[in-house]
């Protein structure tokens, strides 16, 4: 038996000042990240509130969300007074005043008007390539896990699909660049001149031709799918292994096949883990320019996507406004004065809550998810 | 004990079986009577739930596992030919797991499955059968007021007997319980034991299990298999009061290896 005296220190504890100077120093790292952060979101609400909230009812600017995006015009009129008008109103004044003159005018591109393009385009780009990601990504966990025999060449596939989210954005915006929108086959009866090929069909006069699908909401889409691609097959996967074995032997057992297994007995019971993954790869696919820079956005666009189109398909094949596209060519392509704060400013902060709703909501779904489904 | 008019329910001749390169079952020879509960003792990793796994052919799941010589034969067919539909074999043959693993579903929905699976029942008598199934196992009473309450609700032993009604459900001939007892308390145990009594009535049963006493006072006919090999199989009484093996004899009387 050791003597019970020696557990009692005396004076301070050996390496008591190494600990605390490590313990300082980590502390401070981590509080010099908060107050980055901090900052960030302090810039970004201290600008943005005063675009978007107004001090009368509704209190919301509902025109900065719902209305189209326009040309600002900045003059002064006869009594030196100065308008700010979008291009719209701006006609309607000139043709309402007649010869009065007006001076120093200056035009903003974009910074007139609202949002109600790009926030339309982002929701249909996000919901377009969920689609897609979730349809081809879970097909590819299911044959992975449930169906594939664990080979070195499938661990290898494996390898490589983790290996693809390590890729730049940008990368995938070239790849989609040369494939959807250049390459991939249409089927058509007037095949373009960049057509890379062309194949008979024998059906009329429709030829497959390889020509791509210009740069168009489902070029950009199937861009933004196989971005986020491997991060749904890799935590569908999970999901799916998170699912007992005896649910499958249960299953089998009772006579059913592979595929009725995995409908009632696997899938339900893995959806909600896929779909809250899912979820945080929304915000990815929310917030990425370089996917759909050269795929499918513009800049400037009259109508609201769905609106003068010849037949609904067309949809997909226009070109759509987007969110962080937006932002971008507000920073980037016009130069900033405080006529075109309210836009930037304001384009910035609806993205902010935007991203911010889809990432807490996901993580809200998550918890409530998970403290339900056990067993 | 009487030996049984009927033809047996499940014969096995000189069968052997591989995992991969590895031999799990040797040569085994045994027949399994109709319509009464024979029971497979043996040490860890002897191969009894391989065996076990063989008859509902449960073993196709598993890569590189297969019967590499010998047959199995059921109602007088070869379970193993190419032509045997598995998903008809595995309604003759249902089982009843170590672990027991209802869904996490409604306790009516787990009963349910295989009715619905294999579009046994229209919605209308759905209910019946459900019923049916429940008393058959013993549970109707206890859990006739929750039908839609999660399964994961009930106890360990409640739940191996919901298990067995989701397995009666489908009316098999055959049963395979694989050590349906290993995780309950006594109580539970002798509930689940008084069941395979009477289920016996009805039902050809097997049952794998590591307790002695269980498989006496279960079995009518008992195997005792080592090391991937059948020691020694005969009537249960038999078998514990005067085996004919000393290795039988030392595994019973624990003083093994
Ligand atoms: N999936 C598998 N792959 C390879 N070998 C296996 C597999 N399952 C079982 N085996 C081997 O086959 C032999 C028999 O296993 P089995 O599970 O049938 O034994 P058991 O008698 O049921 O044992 P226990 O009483 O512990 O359940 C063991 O040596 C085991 O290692
Ligand atoms: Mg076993």
């Amino acid at each position: 038996m050791h003597d019970p005296e020696t557990l009692i220190r005396k004076g301070l504890p050996k390496g008591h000042f190494k600990d605390l100077a490590v313990r300082l120093m980590l502390g401070i790292t981590t509080y010099c990240i908060v107050i980055i952060a901090a900052l960030l979101f302090f810039k970004i609400i201290k600008d943005g509130v005063p675009v978007l909230f107004t001090a009368k009812a509704p209190f919301v600017d509902l025109g900065f969300l719902l209305d189209k995006n326009e040309t600002l015009h900045v003059f002064d009129d006869a009594q030196g007074l100065r308008h700010q008008l979008p291009a719209s109103q701006y006609s309607d004044y000139i043709k309402s005043h007649g010869e009065a003159p007006i001076y120093n005018e200056q035009t903003f591109s974009y910074s007139g008007g609202g949002i109600i393009g790009p926030i339309v385009g982002t929701a249909l780009l996000t919901i377009g390539s969920m689609v897609l990601a979730l349809f081809f990504g879970v097909s590819a966990a299911i044959y992975l896990s449930e169906y594939a025999k664990q080979s070195p060449f499938i661990h290898a596939v494996r390898i490589a699909i983790l290996n693809l989210a390590g890729i730049p954005s940008i990368v995938f915006g070239l790849f989609g660049f040369s494939v959807f929108v250049l390459a991939v086959p249409v089927i058509t009866s007037t095949p373009s001149d960049r057509s890379l090929l062309t194949l008979p069909l024998f059906i009329g006069d429709a030829v497959l031709s390889f020509q791509g699908w210009n740069s168009s909401l489902i070029a950009g889409c199937a861009t933004l799918a196989c971005m986020i691609l491997p991060v749904i097959i890799t935590a569908s996967e999970e999901s799916l292994r998170a699912v007992p074995q005896g649910f499958r032997d249960a299953s089998l057992a009772m006579g059913a096949t592979r595929w009725q297994t995995i409908r009632t007995c696997v899938l339900p019971f893995s959806m909600p883990g896929i779909l809250t993954s899912s979820l945080l790869a929304i915000t990815r696919v929310a917030g990425e320019t370089a996917p759909i820079m050269f795929t499918a956005a513009v800049a400037a666009k009259d109508d609201l996507p769905w609106q003068a189109l010849a037949n609904p398909f067309d949809l997909l094949s226009s070109q759509v406004q987007a969110l962080p596209y937006h932002i971008y060519t507000l920073a980037a392509r016009i130069p900033a004065s405080e006529y075109t704060q309210r836009a930037q400013y304001g384009s910035v902060f609806v993205f902010l809550i935007l991203v911010a709703t889809l990432s807490f909501g996901s993580m809200l779904l998550r918890a409530k998810l998970r403290a339900k489904l056990k067993w | 004990m009487s030996v049984s008019p009927q033809p047996p329910a499940i014969q096995v001749r000189d069968m052997h079986f591989h995992y991969g390169p590895t031999c799990a079952l040797k040569a085994l020879t045994l027949d399994v009577a109709e319509r009464q509960v024979t029971a497979f003792i043996g040490p860890s990793g002897c191969g009894k739930s391989t065996l076990l796994r063989c008859f509902n052919r449960m073993n196709d799941e598993i890569p590189g596992a297969r019967v590499t010589q010998g047959s199995i034969h059921i109602g007088g067919i070869d379970i193993q030919d190419r032509s045997v539909d598995v998903v008809k074999l595995r309604r003759e043959v249902g089982m009843v797991f170590q672990k027991s693993n209802p869904f996490p579903r409604s306790i009516f929905d787990n009963v349910a499955f295989g009715l619905q699976l294999h579009r046994m029942a229209s919605r209308s008598i759905l209910v019946q059968a459900v019923e049916e199934a429940l008393v058959s196992a013993a549970l109707w009473d206890e859990v006739k007021d929750r039908l839609h309450e999660s399964a994961l609700g009930l106890s360990g032993g409640q739940q191996q007997r919901l298990c067995i009604a989701r397995s009666l459900a489908v009316k098999p001939r055959i049963i395979l319980m694989d050590e349906p007892c290993s995780a309950l308390d006594p109580i539970a145990t002798a509930k689940v034991e008084d069941l395979i009594r009477t289920l016996r009535q009805q039902y050809t049963i097997i049952i794998v299990t590591h307790s002695m006493q269980q498989a006496a006072r279960v079995s009518d006919h008992t195997a005792f298999f080592y090391l991937g090999e059948l020691i020694e199989f005969s009537g249960t009484l038999k078998l514990f009061s005067n085996p004919a093996h000393k290795l039988t004899e030392d595994y019973l009387r624990g003083t093994f290896g």
